[in-house]
């Protein structure tokens, strides 16, 4: 699957996108929140906060309980600062 | 109409296409929102506005349709710029034309309320202490509450 990064959180990361096969053991985004904080220290400084993290999946808003699958576009930003 | 561009619009020119043609019209109400030069105490010189290709369309289309399923709407558009942008210069553009003005102020209301919570965009200030990303402030989700329906 794709997974992109924006604001700071592609400033954290270093990593604006990427192709990720969903790592075993992962089934959600939270699961997948999890997995991707225990990378390196950029992604645990990222990932720090699940509350300051908005998640889409295939481009629509989804909860951290949104199930996965292989072939996805998720995406991880802050909150919105448009307008 | 939404439109998702870095260069800049023309509000007459796009205020005067959007009804043309349609006599039917009674009324077009707009917002045009623009850099301010502080946030705070700070001075700022610049912003720059990042944003999610593909979703943002995408939203932009679901915000529009919810407005024209809520009121009896004629015509409406969205230009929402991306880029560096400097204080004075326009980032977004909404206009809502229908035959009778209370849709269109309520209509035109709404857009700009939705889209400041649900568009993926970011901006990032160039302040005098140096660059910060804009935080989301709490009376923009409640702006966008009052528009909630059961």
């Amino acid at each position: 699957m794709k997974v992109l990064y924006f604001a700071w959180l592609k400033e954290k990361t270093g990593t604006s996108q990427e192709e990720l096969d969903l790592p075993e053991g992962v089934s959600d985004v939270e699961g997948l929140m999890h997995w991707l904080r225990d990378r390196d220290n950029g992604f645990a400084s990222a990932f720090s906060k699940d509350a300051l993290i908005r998640v889409a999946v295939n481009h629509e808003y989804v909860e951290q309980d949104h199930v996965l699958a292989n072939g996805d576009e998720v995406a991880f930003f802050p909150p919105v600062t448009g307008g | 109409m939404i439109r998702v561009q870095e260069h800049d619009f023309d509000p007459g020119v796009e205020l005067e296409l959007l009804s043309k043609g349609n006599n039917a019209i009674g009324g077009v109400c707009s917002f045009i929102g623009m850099v301010r030069d502080f946030a705070g105490d700070e001075q700022i010189s610049a912003m720059t506005l990042e944003h999610y290709p593909g979703m943002t369309e995408k939203q932009l289309e679901a915000i529009e349709k919810e407005a024209n399923e809520r009121w009896p709407l004629d015509a409406t558009l969205i230009i929402h710029r991306y880029g560096r942008l400097e204080p004075g210069e326009r980032i977004v553009f909404v206009a809502a034309a229908s035959a009778h003005r209370e849709a269109a102020f309520e209509a035109c209301h709404f857009l700009i309320d939705w889209l400041k919570t649900k568009a993926p965009f970011w901006k990032k200030e160039n302040a005098s202490s140096g660059d910060q990303w804009v935080e989301a402030k709490t009376c923009d989700d409640e702006a966008t509450k009052r528009w909630e329906q059961d």
